[in-house]
């Protein structure tokens, strides 16, 4: 509880589960939300300062990286950094080409900048949980003169479904953009209520119409939404994990000990969901932009 | 857990990041791959051309030796038939010379055998005449058999 001893349990869990919030207020006025209830109370009118922070970033220290390796990448002899870049590079290519059959010379960088963003993203979730958001309140407290309580500071921005459904809902926009430019109006509107019933008698197709679009359109939908809560709702239950392990560290030695061991344990199997995830990601946004490119698609 | 403005945002930048990837990231980095594969094939294919070119050039050679082997075999029996032509031409030579020497000394033989005759057929004059002059000492006019004596020295 990182010897916060009138934090109960239960307040020491919200508080991690909090974003700084930074938003109108119902009176009119904007400013950083002091706890849930005025957060809340915001609605959408408001933005997760450390969300976008660290989301920023980390996709700029990604671009930063890969842009100066590309500035001296050349076809001799790789160096270190660049045998490291050109290792993903060549595997989100392979992977592109693999899954991906239209032509798009988006569909790439977009793989890798999704891979290698929701991985740095993923990974701030390797960081012991009150890290970063002690070093915030102590800044928050010192420099601000704000109650380091009233301090919130997630690091995860994948833990936030905001960031989550922000990438998926580009991507979304994406495919449908594609599927619109491949198709055309008809060939996206037929996409929806030709399938996957389908018959000659053209009354049978009346009836069939209706049901069709209601099942693709929620197919549809389930693509951005479940693209989104598979990322969030993984990096949510992992660092829940580790907030429910950092609190062991207040139960005495023996228990903190136990806490540490596990929080170690823990943080290894991690390594392993935050690049899966961050594959998953990037070859799903792959499947559904080649979904879109498919012009005649056989249910 | 709210959803507010940040999804918006996150949306936003995730869109500046993926173009700012495809414009300035990515072409460099695949430009140089690309490149590395090219130069890569061709290096493989140089090699493996010259691995192609040893074994025709270790043929051509092999070949070359042994048309040595034979124009040197060919030129030694040329040699050694150039050297008993040059033997039988000798031997040729000397038989000449010697038939040469031969007639020569032959030739000398009769002059020699001649003048000896001349000087001869001269004594023996000599000696008739002395001879005659002593036989007949009185009664013979020197002069006037003398040409008798000549005469018939001639006929010898």
């Amino acid at each position: 509880m990182s010897g916060d001893t009138q934090q109960t349990a239960a307040e020491y869990i919200k508080h991690h589960l909090q974003n700084m919030t930074y938003g109108k207020f119902p009176d009119g006025h904007w400013g950083l939300a002091h706890d849930a209830a005025e957060a809340k109370a915001m609605g959408f009118m408001a933005i997760h300062v450390d969300t976008m922070f660290w989301s920023i970033f980390l996709g700029a220290l990604f671009l930063f990286l890969f842009k100066k390796v590309a500035n001296t990448a050349t076809a001799g002899v790789p160096g270190g950094m660049q045998n490291f870049v050109e290792m993903i590079v060549e595997f989100v290519d392979s992977s592109v080409k693999g899954t991906f059959s239209g032509r798009n010379p988006y569909v790439a960088p977009m793989a890798l900048t999704i891979f290698v963003w929701v991985f740095l993203i993923n990974f701030m979730d390797l960081m012991p949980v009150d890290w970063l958001p002690g070093v915030a309140g102590w800044i928050g407290h010192n420099l601000f003169g704000m109650d380091p309580h009233h301090v919130y500071f997630k690091v995860v921005p994948s833990t936030d479904p905001n960031a989550t459904f922000g990438m998926a809902l580009a991507v979304f926009m994406l495919t449908l953009y594609y599927s619109f430019k491949q198709k055309g109006m008809i060939g996206f509107v037929g996409e929806l209520t030709l399938h996957p019933f389908s018959s000659d008698n053209k009354v049978l197709q009346l009836v069939f119409i209706p049901i069709n679009f209601v099942l693709e359109f929620v197919a549809l939908l389930a693509k951005p939404l479940s693209l989104s809560l598979r990322l969030y709702g993984n990096m949510f239950a992992g660092e829940m994990i580790f907030i429910l392990i950092a609190l062991m560290y207040g139960g005495g030695w023996l228990v903190g000990a136990f806490g540490g061991f596990l929080q170690l344990g823990w943080a290894i199997f991690h390594i392993l969901i935050i690049t899966l995830q961050a594959y998953i990601f990037m070859t799903l946004t792959i499947v559904y932009m080649d979904l879109a490119y498919q012009t005649n698609e056989d249910h | 857990m709210n959803i507010n403005l940040t999804l918006i945002g996150q949306s936003i930048t995730f869109a500046i990041f993926v173009w700012f990837c495809y414009a300035y990231v990515w072409p460099p980095l695949v430009n140089a791959l690309a490149e590395r594969k090219k130069q890569i094939s061709e290096g493989l294919a140089a090699a493996e051309r010259g691995q192609h070119e040893q074994e025709l050039a270790e043929k051509k050679a092999a070949e070359h030796l042994k048309e040595a082997k034979g124009q040197a075999s060919e030129i030694i029996v040329q040699a050694q038939k150039r050297a008993s032509e040059i033997v039988d031409e000798a031997k040729d030579d000397a038989r000449s010379e010697a038939e040469r020497i031969k007639v020569g000394a032959e030739a000398e033989i009769k002059q020699e055998i001649n003048r000896a005759r001349e000087h001869l057929r001269q004594q023996v004059a000599v000696l008739a005449i002395a001879g005659a002059e002593k036989i007949l000492k009185k009664e013979v006019n020197a002069e006037a058999h003398a040409q008798t004596l000549n005469a018939l020295a001639e006929q010898l």
